[in-house]
């Protein structure tokens, strides 16, 4: 076997530019949380299956338990820490937080952030599709239906601002 | 061992004649690395950032998706879910949210899984695969695409480009359906694709089915010439019995052969009359599986 090459990248994340030295089979996950400290993205099943992982590239939601970070080069990645705006929570975490959508909190960063690209393509989501929306999301706390609420209710919000503005 | 963006389809090509593999979403080859099923190739060329494999276009002769269309955009394209609805049926079941922006229609083909969700509605359109190297293009019919499980009639310096599926004659319809044990992350227990043309009585005029996960590749049902004539629900029940015994299924965690026989016969009935009833003009919201009711309720 070769020896497996080590690539100096550099990864986006929040906003902030990283150089990072990676190894090419390494997963996303694991290097937003070892190299760059960020511990919002959590490590679940490894196996693209429960969602804790989830992060944005470009917006649109990945498994980065299963994503090669050699290949997030060059995009934009959105992990839990970018939603908020220094200590101030973004809408959607308050609601998760006023409704009572967050019991251990281990999968509440991928419901965060598969409800966050949510919201951005479609602001007035059924129970249906909001539902669709987090189904790569799992949790094992709340059955779903303070998660679900939390998301409508923003959504009701978002568009109430909308209209102000 | 190696790792490249390409910039260009040239860089790409290139790439794969120097022996690298493609890598677009890699939701098939990372997961299955991870997995254990077969280690990551030593050499990749990522070719996720080759915007214009990213285009749907409509031709003269039909419409011409871009190897690297998500299944997202696949299930929310107006064109797309309008007149080849079975293909979007067929995008829209994959995985969640995430697994269908990252996940490509090239992917899913190239793969070769006889599960594969967007396999079986393109097998009844009639559809091309559009390969190229740097010895040139060529055209396959998707049917000869697939040789065996995991397993495409490319060679390993041919890239996917593109799919095309000619433009279905009027009053025809298409519909894809699995069976499914829950509403998401799942994968094709057994699943069925038809396309029905209606003659101005109502009878079928033309008809194709196509069978997911119970072959070792998407299978084609044969001999369904015989039922041009029929009534719809007499031709939809003739479909499913030929499609049970055309099937060749296997068992394992998921099913076992005899359940997977009997359910691709219903699912294949359940194809046909969905196809006709968008060919006689109606609209079932995409997938069709959740119109009518397959997989338990959410
Ligand atoms: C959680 C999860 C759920 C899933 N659910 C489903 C499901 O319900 N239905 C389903 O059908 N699939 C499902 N899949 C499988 C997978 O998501 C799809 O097959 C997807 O379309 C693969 O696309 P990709 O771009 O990620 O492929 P990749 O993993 O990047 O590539 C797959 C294979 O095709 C080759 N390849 C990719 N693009 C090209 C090209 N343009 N030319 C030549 N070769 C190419 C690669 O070298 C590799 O061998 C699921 C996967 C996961 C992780």
């Amino acid at each position: 076997m070769t020896d497996t090459p080590i690539h100096a990248i550099h990864l986006t994340v929040n906003g902030i530019d990283y150089p990072v030295a990676v190894a090419q089979g390494r997963n996303l996950l694991s290097v937003i949380r070892t190299e760059i400290g960020l511990t919002g993205t959590k490590e679940g099943c490894d196996d693209c299956e429960c969602g804790a992982c989830m992060v944005l590239l470009d917006g649109q939601p990945v498994n980065s338990c299963s994503y090669l970070a050699v290949q997030a080069q060059g995009r934009a990645i959105t992990t839990v820490e970018g939603l908020a705006d220094g200590d101030a929570l973004s809408l959607l975490q308050r609601n998760l937080l006023d409704e009572g959508g967050v019991q251990c909190g281990f999968c509440t960063p991928g419901m965060l952030l598969s409800a966050t690209a949510l919201l951005q393509r479609n602001d007035s989501p059924s129970e249906e599709e909001v539902r669709i929306g987090l189904s790569g999301n799992l949790c094992r706390c709340t059955g779903y239906t303070k998660i679900v609420a939390a998301v409508q209710r923003t959504a009701v919000e978002i568009r109430a601002a909308a209209r102000q503005a | 061992m190696s790792f490249a963006i390409a910039r260009t389809i040239d860089e790409a090509l290139a790439g794969l004649a120097a022996g690298a593999r493609p890598i677009a979403g890699g939701t098939d080859l990372v997961v299955g690395a991870r997995h254990g099923k077969a280690p990551l190739p030593d050499d990749l060329v990522a070719i996720d950032r080759l915007d214009e494999l990213k285009t749907v276009t409509r031709t003269a002769l039909g419409v011409s998706i871009g190897a690297l269309v998500s299944h997202h955009d696949i299930e929310t394209h107006p064109l797309l879910t309008s007149i080849y609805a079975g293909l979007a049926d067929g995008s829209a079941l994959v995985g969640s949210p995430s697994t269908r922006h990252v996940g490509t229609l090239g992917g899913n083909i190239m793969n070769g899984s006889p599960a594969m969700d967007t396999g079986a509605p393109l097998a009844v359109m009639g559809a091309e695969v559009e390969l190229r190297s740097l010895r040139g293009t060529r055209r396959v019919p998707v049917e000869q695409l697939w040789v065996g499980p995991g397993r495409t009639c490319a060679a390993p310096d041919e890239l996917c480009v593109a799919v095309h599926i000619p433009a279905p004659p009027a009053r025809a319809g298409s519909a894809y359906v699995r069976l499914e044990y829950r509403r998401a992350m799942e994968i094709a227990v057994v699943g069925a694709a038809a396309v029905v043309t209606l003659a101005d009585d109502g009878a079928v005029a033309t008809l194709a089915v196509a069978l997911t996960a119970v072959a070792p590749i998407i299978l084609s049902v044969t001999g369904l010439d015989a039922l041009v004539g029929l009534g719809v629900s007499g031709a939809a029940a003739a479909v499913g019995e030929m499609a049970a015994t055309q099937a060749t299924p296997i068992s394992d965690v998921r099913a076992s052969d005899r359940y997977r026989r009997h359910t691709v016969g219903v699912m294949a009935r359940r194809a046909v009359e969905a196809a006709a009833r968008r060919a006689g003009g109606e609209t079932i919201a995409i997938p069709v599986n959740r119109a009518i009711g397959i997989g338990a309720p959410s």
